[in-house]
């Protein structure tokens, strides 16, 4: 994992003074709410529901069990005993006081983390494949790329005061698992038919009220010219982005507007004058940076045969763990969606257990993923059966990863200010309605996502099932729609017909899972039933 | 049973972030505690937060229930409340019931 070096240490450490000292302006009525606002919103702190929220960064989902272990110890002494996991790789708490929260990060800075950069218009936290350094299908780790942008968009001063927000991942692996087209800048190494390393560059994709998939602006950026082809893209998106609508702001809707052929021939064009500046780092500093992802020093000779006669270990080993790139390990997927829980809630004391096994099993590394699960990157497969008997102990071996009640759900109206109704219980009645774990595995994988508002925070453009929850007249109602993927095939859902109540909707989910299994040929997952036979026999039977 | 339409002011205390209403004289967490602020509402929330008493206070229309007031939009019921899916976590713990109402 990367370490923070003197400036690092020394700049967040920095913005905790300045935070602490106008969080005490604002407390004596020097700076009025007006005044305060966005400086407390560059902090990563929002006023909700009930209170003020704590959005913590964590760089491409990263973590040690040391900074897991404060992010409880925080949970317990400042919040209500647990936190919520993001879909962008992060931490809120949503019980925060305005009086603690410099308290709070400078607890941070000391594990070298912070809230910088997770609100405001800028370039947000950095995601990534919660697999990187473990999965066998990738080129490279994508995180030293990953920590490179990090250290290169934190406090980067042209990109402070973005028309919007801006929101980059980077992936390794022909697999997408981080959603790589449905960001404002979605990269993904590869090799060129020569062997070498570079990037391919999606610009301009989104969720939001406008969703959109980004086109390929570069199917092949040589790694030397990393740096100064993001800035390029960047300033093109910062000069000509539209400011008088933020509903028209993303860059998703310049390039929309130019076209993909006139947005590249302009960054191309800029990139020219930028590359001139020596922006790029010299080789030996991405060297150093890459060091310290360097991959564990892994046990050799380990059997990778794994005793599976415990048929309900042997049900969560066959959903939760996933092959590793190094003989006799595997990557293992923490569920944090026990049937009837909150997708993407951890207690205190299950936060410590994660990081406990994380340093016992995991060479000290946990990851966040972008469906609200935890990963442990590194785990030799001798102690799987050790680990889920602990996990299980926690309530958090639940074997449904991918599966439909692998929930991902916005803490919708229970919390949001935006929010225009509620997703979680949403979330809820659908993971009791199919709790039976045979139901689920029969369905196969079903990728279903709940926002409770229009930003689509839950993703629910990219579900194969995505549910928006709306405001009709003061009622809850909810948009169904089909056919969305985050992953590699790419698409956004289409909204199939008027909305429902919310146990309407929960029925409607059923009606159509169970068309689909009687509609299914060998193989096929929901998806690609629906895709092949679009939507008339779904709307039929949830319609009549 | 149809109620009368009141008007309350709500907004989150400026420290820790708790909602409150307006009481007439002070500030309290429990929404039984909200009076009907009619006309004067939007003088009493510029006033009080102008004094830093409240943060970002705005006046909503509530039913007067027996109860005491039922705001008109779910989204102030829940904050009246506290969320839907940690009763645990509400205003009123030990109200099973609650939930429920608030929808």
């Amino acid at each position: 994992m990367y370490k923070y070096d003197e400036y690092d240490q020394s700049i967040v450490e920095a913005r905790v003074e300045e935070f602490r000292e106008q969080a005490e302006r604002r407390l004596s009525g020097e700076l009025s709410e007006d005044q305060f606002k966005p400086l407390r919103l560059m902090n990563g702190l929002y006023l909700q529901l009930h209170a003020y929220m704590l959005r913590i960064a964590i760089p491409y989902g990263t973590l040690s069990s040391r900074q897991m272990r404060m992010l409880a110890h925080i949970a317990r002494k400042y919040d209500r005993d647990y936190g919520h996991f993001t879909t962008r790789q992060n931490l809120q708490y949503n019980w925060i006081k305005l009086e603690d929260a410099a308290d709070i990060l400078a607890e941070l800075a000391t594990v070298e983390m912070h809230a910088i950069q997770t609100s405001g218009n800028c370039i947000r936290n950095i995601s990534s494949d919660q697999f990187a350094g473990a999965a066998a299908d990738e080129v490279t780790d994508p995180r030293p790329w990953a920590e490179l942008l990090r250290q290169w968009s934190t406090f980067h001063p042209e990109f402070t005061y973005l028309p919007r927000k801006f929101k980059i991942a980077v992936i390794a692996s022909e697999e997408d698992r981080a959603a790589v087209k449905l960001h404002d800048i979605g990269l993904q190494i590869r090799r060129n038919e020569a062997g070498e390393v570079g990037f391919r560059v999606f610009v301009g994709g989104g969720m939001g009220r406008t969703p959109m998939i980004a086109p390929l602006i570069r199917d092949f950026l040589p790694k030397e010219d990393f740096l100064s082809y993001m800035e390029a893209c960047l300033r093109v998106y910062n000069r000509y982005g539209r400011r008088d609508n933020m509903y028209k702001a993303r860059i998703k809707i310049l390039i929309h507007e130019l076209g993909a052929d006139e947005y590249r021939r302009q960054v191309e064009e800029e990139f020219l004058h930028v590359k001139t500046l020596g922006l790029d780092p010299p080789a030996g500093e991405f060297e150093r940076i890459a060091a310290f992802f360097a991959p564990p020093a892994y046990e050799t000779g380990l059997p990778d045969e794994i005793d599976l006669s415990d048929p309900d270990f042997a049900s969560w080993v066959e959903q939760n763990v996933h092959a590793h790139k190094q003989p006799g390990h595997a990557i293992v997927t923490i569920s944090l969606k026990p049937v009837g829980g909150i997708p993407g809630d951890a207690s205190s004391a299950q936060m410590d257990l994660m990081a406990d096994l994380a340093e016992q099993y995991s060479f000290d590394e946990l990851r966040v993923t972008h469906a609200q699960n935890i990963v442990l990157p590194h785990v030799a497969k001798r102690d799987l059966h050790t680990i889920w008997k602990k996990l299980d102990a926690a309530g958090l071996a639940t074997p449904n990863l991918d599966l439909v009640s692998d929930i991902i759900a916005c803490p919708g109206l229970d919390y949001c200010s935006l929010a225009n109704a509620r997703s979680i219980p949403v979330a809820q009645k659908i993971a009791q309605r199919f709790a039976s774990l045979d139901r689920q595995r029969d369905l196969g994988e079903v990728k279903l996502k709940i926002s409770g508002c229009i930003n689509a925070c839950g993703h629910h453009h990219a579900g194969h099932i995505g549910i928006l929850g709306v405001d009709r007249k003061g009622e809850e109602n909810y948009q169904l729609s089909f056919g969305g993927s985050g992953a590699e095939d790419t698409s956004i859902a289409k909204i199939i017909g008027p909305g429902f109540s919310e146990d309407g909707v929960v029925d409607a989910v059923e009606k159509a899972l169970e068309t689909y299994r009687e509609l299914r040929t060998e193989g096929e997952r929901f998806l690609d039933t629906y895709r092949r036979v679009g939507l008339a026999p779904f709307k039929e039977a949830i319609y009549g | 049973m149809e109620f009368e339409t009141v008007r309350i002011v709500t907004g989150n205390d400026l420290a820790t972030g708790d909602v409150t209403w307006w009481t007439g004289r002070g500030w309290s967490r429990h929404i039984a505690d909200a009076v009907d602020a009619g006309a004067e509402a939007e003088a009493v929330a510029a006033r009080e937060e102008a004094a830093r008493h409240v943060n970002v206070p705005y006046v909503i229309e509530a039913k007067a229930t027996p109860d005491g007031p039922r705001p008109a939009h779910i989204k102030d019921r829940i904050r009246a409340y506290g969320p839907t899916v940690r009763p645990d976590l509400s205003i009123a713990p030990a109200d099973e019931g609650a939930a429920e109402r608030v929808l």
